[in-house]
């Protein structure tokens, strides 16, 4: 493939009236099924990772009939490797907000809840501020909508949006039994729409440059733009919003620090990309999606170290509810320690690698399902590194 | 309503079933073997152990059949390449985070992990040994369990009990990832947590994670020891034992089973249900008092009259509801009358130093372990009962005295016991103390025989939760006069799952009677009885109960002819000076 320059987008920060809910004000006056439409027509998939349509989901919360219905923000962000929502949060909360209520408009929902990384509390008082303004907003429009945060428990898991549910409901985050998914059976049993903070903020920019304006940005497949954060090797670290659809080439061309040897997309249950990969590899939902963590490895990471550090993350991390997850993820740190010693033949790694993939397929949630994600990219890839 | 219907198919066979039922359910109706293990039929859907996974055209990761509802058109197979490796490799795991000393285990051959293990061939330890050593010193400070981590599979059956099925709270899930563990509050010994001893989550583990605090081996001791070691089985035992030693029960069990006790060295067996109904006709003449007291001078006694036979109960109330501890009846339990009346009345009669007797109740409950513990349940100074051992206790010994059951003659129990009644047998039901009590009463009230309805009073049979019946008394005898037309009601709380529902809605309606037992079934589902236990295995046994009181020819308790000896030579009337010595655990509140 030849080579592009990026192009910077700047959507999301940008534009950003702190003294009006203009968009919100104008959306609400529409008609749902055509804001639904414009949604699904922008292409907008969840920036969780997840990358499930989001216009879809809010078209099937609204069918589905209940007594009332809930709009959850995912601000749980422990992906390694991304504060993204965090910044969305501090500097453009408004637009947030907007998308939320929008949500709420289009589903039938009362009361929104912004589920709040714990380590990000210390934003509390700013988001409070910012909600009572809100308020006061959606009071002026008639519209009946509050949201509330909940400082989120603490763990990787509660990220998980079933966990999550359990979370807010009073119980310790363990995913649900799916389905039936939250739009159907989610908070209190009640048809709830789980999203991303960034997908939130990204709704409001649609509805406020239009889904075709919206979607002449990044491929066909992954339409628009999205933040990535940058961590590890590279001279720009920080968040970048950039279109989807990038090759990883173009990628470490812009970034890399001339010494890049492999990118890992997505953080810890994302896939590690080695250099010769970087021009085959496409960013977004045609080839390796992401939620906007971007780890650039140069010559001098060991990757063992780098697969023992998200190995180590995750037999923390894993609520420990199924057993492929709980006890998979011990045997695999333990098992690339032993074969690294040479307590265990090379062979061992074969064994383990089966184990990657029936955790992949059995597991309970996705935090399970992706360790094998990382551990096999890594190893395909840096066996030498890996085995002595 | 009529449910949906919905057809699928699974490894190619077609299968119907109701909407709402899962995969496992559908494999289930065509007879296809799907494992579980965090899986129980009493309990709440958890698919968490995932060894139950299965492959569903169209979706990328496997499914757990336990979890996934039925859906139309659904292609499932549950033994491809890709199921079987993951599930192997589930079994693989277990086993690496498992203290699989399967031959110095108690549960070695009744293992729901050993049988996988066998079924997918586990050979050699393929994983690391995960088994933390401070995790096999198991905790043994409760008078009834005894919880080892290093044979947890964290499939959390027991949290679900404890929880949902007993309203418990015992155990629960702490920290996660490879520190996830079941634990108790604070991670405190089980001594100094609350817990009721019921023994529900040891009948429901897969593994040897929970199992009762055994006495077995204090008891073979015993016998070589020349005391005079006087053993009672109940009604439950017996109708149960069976599944554990490989025979059925019938109408010759009981009086075999006496036999082996004999041959195994015990100088005494006697008849539970003769101590059962002591304790009726004892609980009968309390109620009346109370009745009484109450119409005389209201507020003096407190009403309704709460059972207080399962013992499990009786630690739940004192925790969840101490305001009902002035309702709760003073009598002691029939194992402990058993007891009690041992080492008083039967020790007269055959002139023996009741310090010299031992006496060893053979109890389908762990509670009773901890009951018999307590220093209240004493006669004469001396412990009421000294060993009380579980049903699955008894079958062991059983088996290594190397006795087989169904080739041996019959024996009587001894003579002094030797009759009990149809009611005896049914308190170890759900609902039977409240029908026995009312087969006693009725008759004490109104001179007359009992009607056919009331040899069976259906509302009180069976596994509600919450079970009522209302009774009218006309032509009342003259002591009795006060209840002339007056309607008492009974209520029966079918495990301490019910009793917030219950206790909790009590100041709207007037009782006179509640039974609660701590178990769901009452003791023929109790926590020492043979695992497993679900609600399907508790039906078929109480059915054994049931027509053990059918084909009796002594209906009521105060019929029993040996018990009216016991009143006439040694305990004088109910609630004599001597009763309230021997059978109650207090000075009875109502005198
Ligand atoms: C272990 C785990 C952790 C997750 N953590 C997050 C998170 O921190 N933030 C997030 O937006 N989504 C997270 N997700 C994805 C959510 O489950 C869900 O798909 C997402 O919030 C949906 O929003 P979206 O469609 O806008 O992406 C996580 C998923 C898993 C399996
Ligand atoms: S619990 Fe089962 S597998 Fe474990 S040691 Fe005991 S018998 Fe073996």
């Amino acid at each position: 493939m030849e080579s592009h320059e990026l192009k910077r987008i700047d959507l999301i920060f940008s534009n950003y009236t702190t003294s009006k809910y203009k968009v919100l004000e104008r959306t609400l006056q529409r008609d749902p099924d055509e804001i639904i439409n414009e949604l699904m027509d922008s292409g907008l998939k969840g920036r969780g990772n997840a990358g499930f349509p989001t216009g879809l989901k809010w078209k099937f919360a609204r069918r589905n009939e209940a007594e009332t219905h809930y709009v959850i923000c995912n601000a749980n962000e422990s992906e390694t490797g991304t504060f993204k929502d965090r910044e969305i949060l501090e500097r453009v909360p408004r637009k947030v907000l907007s998308g939320m209520a929008i949500c709420a408009y289009c589903t039938g929902a009362r009361k929104g809840i912004i589920y709040l990384r714990q380590e990000y509390a210390y934003m509390m008082e700013h988001l409070q501020n910012e909600l009572n303004i809100f308020h006061q907003h959606v009071k002026e429009f008639n519209f009946d909508f509050t949201v509330e945060i909940f400082l989120g428990s603490g763990s990787y898991v509660s990220g998980e949006e079933s966990a999550m549910l359990d979370s807010i409901e009073g119980y310790r985050a363990e995913p649900r039994n799916k389905p039936p998914y939250p739009i159907t059976k989610g908070l209190f049993d009640m048809p709830t729409v789980v999203n991303n903070v960034e997908t939130f903020a990204t709704a409001q920019v649609i509805f406020r440059i239009g889904a075709e304006e919206y979607s002449k940005l990044g491929t066909p497949l992954s339409p628009g733009s999205k933040l990535f954060t940058l961590s590890g090797d590279t001279p720009k670290p920080g968040i970048h919003e950039l279109e989807l659809g990038m090759t990883l080439q173009d990628f470490v061309k812009e970034f890399g620090d001339n010494n890049t040897k492999a990118v890992q997309v997505g953080g810890a249950s994302g896939y590690c990309i080695p250099q010769k990969l970087f021009a085959e590899t496409v960013i977004g939902f045609e080839g390796i999606p992401t939620g906007g963590s971007m780890i650039l490895f140069n010559n001098s990471r060991s990757m063992y170290k780098v697969l023992h550090e998200y190995l180590r993350f995750f037999t923390e991390e894993s609520c420990g509810l199924c057993t492929p997850c709980r006890i998979g993820t011990q045997q695999l740190l333990k098992g690339v320690e032993a074969v690294k010693k040479g307590e265990r033949p090379v062979s061992y790694i074969d064994v383990l690698i089966k184990l990657a993939l029936s955790m992949k397929s059995s597991a309970k949630c996705g935090l399970g399902q992706s360790v094998a994600n990382p551990f096999i990219s890594i190893i395909d890839n840096f066996k030498e590194e890996i085995l002595y | 309503m009529e449910k949906y219907q919905v057809s699928l198919t699974i490894n190619n066979i077609p299968v119907t079933v109701e909407e709402g039922s899962t995969v496992l359910d559908a494999a289930r109706k065509v007879n296809l073997h799907i494992p579980t293990l965090c899986n129980h039929p009493d309990l709440k859907v958890a698919g968490n152990c995932r060894v139950c996974v299965v492959e569903i055209k169209g979706q990328k990761e496997l499914s757990a059949a336990c979890a996934t509802p039925a859906t139309e058109d659904m292609e499932v197979f549950t033994n491809s390449r890709r199921v079987r490796t993951a599930r192997k490799n589930i079994v693989e795991l277990l086993l690496s985070e498992h203290n699989a000393d399967c031959t110095k285990c108690y549960r070695n051959g009744n293992c729901e992990l050993q049988w996988l293990a066998s079924e997918y061939r586990i050979g050699d330890h393929v994983f690391h040994d995960l088994v933390k050593e401070q995790e096999k010193i198991p905790d043994t400070s409760s008078w009834s369990l005894i919880k080892d981590d290093s044979k947890c599979i964290r499939c959390q059956r027991c949290v679900r009990t404890c929880n949902d099925l007993q309203d418990v709270g015992t155990f629960s899930v702490i920290k996660k990832g490879k520190r996830q563990k079941v634990s108790t509050f604070l991670s405190k010994p089980l001594k100094e947590v609350f817990c009721i001893d019921c023994g529900q989550c040891i009948v429901r583990c897969p593994t040897a994670a929970l199992s009762e605090k055994a006495n077995y081996e204090e008891v073979w001791d015993v016998l070589e020891t020349g005391k005079h070691v006087v053993i009672s089985t109940t009604p439950a035992v017996r109708a149960a034992i069976g599944e554990e030693l490989g025979f059925e029960y019938n109408k010759h069990s009981d009086l075999k089973i006496v036999t082996a006790l004999k041959l195994m060295g015990f100088n005494s067996v006697v008849d539970y249900g003769f101590f059962t109904d002591i304790y009726i006709v004892e609980l009968c003449t309390e109620f009346l008092l109370r009745m009484k007291q109450a119409q005389a001078n209201e507020g003096s006694a407190k009403m309704p009259l709460i059972s207080s036979g399962s013992p499990g109960w009786v630690k739940y109330a004192a925790e969840k509801h101490p305001e009902l501890a002035g309702n709760l009846s003073d009598c002691k339990s029939p194992h402990q009358i058993f007891g009690a009346v041992v080492k008083s009345f039967y020790a007269d009669k055959k002139a023996l130093d009741p310090k010299k007797i031992i006496t060893v109740s053979v109890s389908p409950c762990t509670a009773a372990k901890a009951e018999s513990a307590n220093p209240k349940m004493e006669v004469n100074g001396l412990k009421d009962v000294d060993f009380t051992i579980t049903t699955r206790e008894l079958a062991r010994m059983i088996r290594q005295s190397g006795i087989d059951i169904e080739r041996l003659p019959e024996t009587d129990y001894d003579n002094l016991t030797q009759i009990h009644s149809g009611a005896s047998v049914l308190t170890e039901l759900s609902g039977g103390t409240t029908e026995a009590l009312i087969r006693t009463l009725y008759e004490l009230i109104t001179g007359n025989e009992l009607t056919p309805e009331l040899l069976k009073i259906m509302p009180l049979r069976g596994q509600n939760g919450i079970k009522e019946t209302v009774m009218k008394f006309t032509d009342v005898r003259a002591d009795w006069d006060f209840l002339e037309g007056k309607e008492l009601r009974f209520a029966v709380v079918n495990g301490t799952g019910n009793a917030a529902k219950f206790f909790g809605t009590l100041p709207e309606k007037e009782y006179h009677f509640v039974e609660v037992m701590a178990c769901a079934g009452g003791c023929i589902g109790g926590g020492g009885q043979p695992i497993p236990v679900s609600a399907e295995l508790v039906k078929a046994r109480s059915s054994i109960l049931y027509s053990l009181d059918e084909i009796n020819g002594v209906k009521k308790s105060h019929d029993n002819s040996a018990l009216q000896d016991i009143f006439r030579e040694f305990l004088k009337q109910p609630g004599s000076e001597k009763a309230k010595e021997i059978l109650y655990k207090e000075v009875p509140k109502v005198n």
